[in-house]
């Protein structure tokens, strides 16, 4: 595998969220608004990639790899952990109204399947630098995914798309065209499950759509 | 008195843990394709849920705080998770083999659901004292069972159901749990 598709595969093909379905908990819950799920993709980022460079250090001399295999996965939650603590004093420290929105769900990070995942099934096989753009590709796919989710979200919910801190696009307008109020249930819990579901459906289409059209154009070439 | 009630109305059905606070949902949807096995995992969650948050509780009221290094809440949290998920394996294997049969399988996952990590940290942001920690934690475990046990009864009827392709599998279930989410937050006025 070249190094350019580790990067991208975590884009669309093995996108995270909605190809493997991980990391499901904090995607419904700091969706709410766009600046919560860049500030969540953004403490993914530094966690994924920091912690699969370190994995795949670890992995990759046969010493230490032989001394880590029984007891692998407590050793990768402490690494995540460490990286998480790490990542909470940073926001706490200079993004305090993230770190509010966000609350319990940084240091949610650690149980995030993603993680431990790409740990166990890429990092400790792999090199450290196609496992550190293997982090970075799935950490933006799920950023791009969760990102995805929160716009579709805060635009029917609220009307607005904070894009970060003061920069927020308003469009009311398209409410008032239709002489309706916001729709403020998507904002809410039910609209996580509704909008994920609705999202993901709609994927799914696309995708079978594409495969059907490959399979045609495959029988069609004979 | 008041507030214990409040507080374990809120955890079973305001604030249920999967309806309103989204965690453990990979089991949600995981293992709730069967009645008996979504039991399973409800009751293994709740058992090890209240053993952990009060391990934790008293680790960090007697020991992080004590020693002024509250920061290492979240890996002192998660290991203790871990151990203690593998003890209580161990456990219920040499008192309760019928016990073991039962929980057996879905022990191990528990360290990755973010229900136990989650309650435990809430216990200490919100303040809780002991005896609050401990209410406020078995209605969490007891609303997860509740939300479980009925998802897992849809989804059986929904597996019947003629349901359009792109809907099949995790997105009509997303779906059938936002109705459920819905019924669930208009409980939360009662308070």
């Amino acid at each position: 595998m070249t190094k350019l598709e580790n990067l991208l595969k975590g884009l669309v093909k093995e996108n995270p969220l909605f190809v493997s379905v991980l990391g499901m908990c904090p995607s419904l819950a700091v969706t709410t608004s766009l600046e919560n799920a860049l500030g969540m993709g953004i403490g993914v980022l530094f966690v994924l990639v920091l912690s699969n460079f370190m994995v795949s250090l670890i992995m990759s001399s046969p010493k230490l790899a032989e001394l880590v295999k029984p007891v692998r996965i407590p050793v990768y939650i402490v690494i995540i952990a460490t990286l998480v603590s790490v990542v909470e004093m940073l926001m706490h420290a200079f993004l305090i109204d993230l770190y509010n929105a966000l609350g319990v769900f940084i240091p949610l990070i650690v149980v995030n399947c993603i993680i431990l995942g790409r740990a166990e099934a890429f990092a400790s096989a792999n090199k450290p630098v196609d496992s550190v753009l293997d982090g970075i590709g799935m950490a933006l796919g799920f950023t791009a995914a969760i990102s995805l989710i929160s716009i579709f979200r805060e635009f029917l919910g609220k009307g607005t798309i904070t894009i970060w801190g003061d920069a927020v696009l308003n469009l009311k307008f398209f409410f008032n065209f239709l002489n309706i109020e916001p729709i403020s249930m998507f904002v809410q819990p039910v609209g996580a499950f509704l909008s994920f579901g609705l999202i993901l459906a709609t994927l799914t289409a696309f995708g079978n759509f594409f495969k059907e059209r490959k399979a045609r154009k495959v029988k069609a070439n004979g | 008195m008041d507030n214990i009630i409040a507080l374990a109305f809120a955890g079973f059905i305001a604030e249920n843990v999967i309806l309103s606070q989204f965690f453990g949902i990979c089991p949600f949807l995981g293992v709730s394709k069967k009645r008996s096995s979504a039991l399973g995992m409800g009751f293994a969650v709740l058992f090890v849920m209240l053993i952990s948050s009060m391990v934790t509780y008293a680790l960090y009221y007697l020991v992080l705080e004590k020693l002024g290094i509250e920061y290492m809440r979240t890996i002192v949290f998660i290991l203790v998770i871990a151990s203690l998920v593998q003890m209580v394996e161990t456990f219920i294997k040499k008192i309760s083999p019928a016990l073991y049969k039962a929980l057996g399988i879905y022990l191990p996952l528990i360290t990755t659901n973010c229900a136990v990590l989650g309650v435990a940290i809430m216990n200490i942001t919100k303040e809780n004292n002991f005896g609050e920690t401990v209410v406020y934690t078995t209605a969490i475990g007891l609303g997860f069972i509740f939300v479980m046990f009925i998802f897992s009864m849809l989804r059986e009827k929904i597996d019947k159901a003629p349901v359009p392709k792109a809907f099949k599998g995790i997105p009509i279930a997303l779906i059938v749990a936002a109705i459920l989410a819905i019924l669930f937050s208009r409980f939360g006025g009662i308070i």
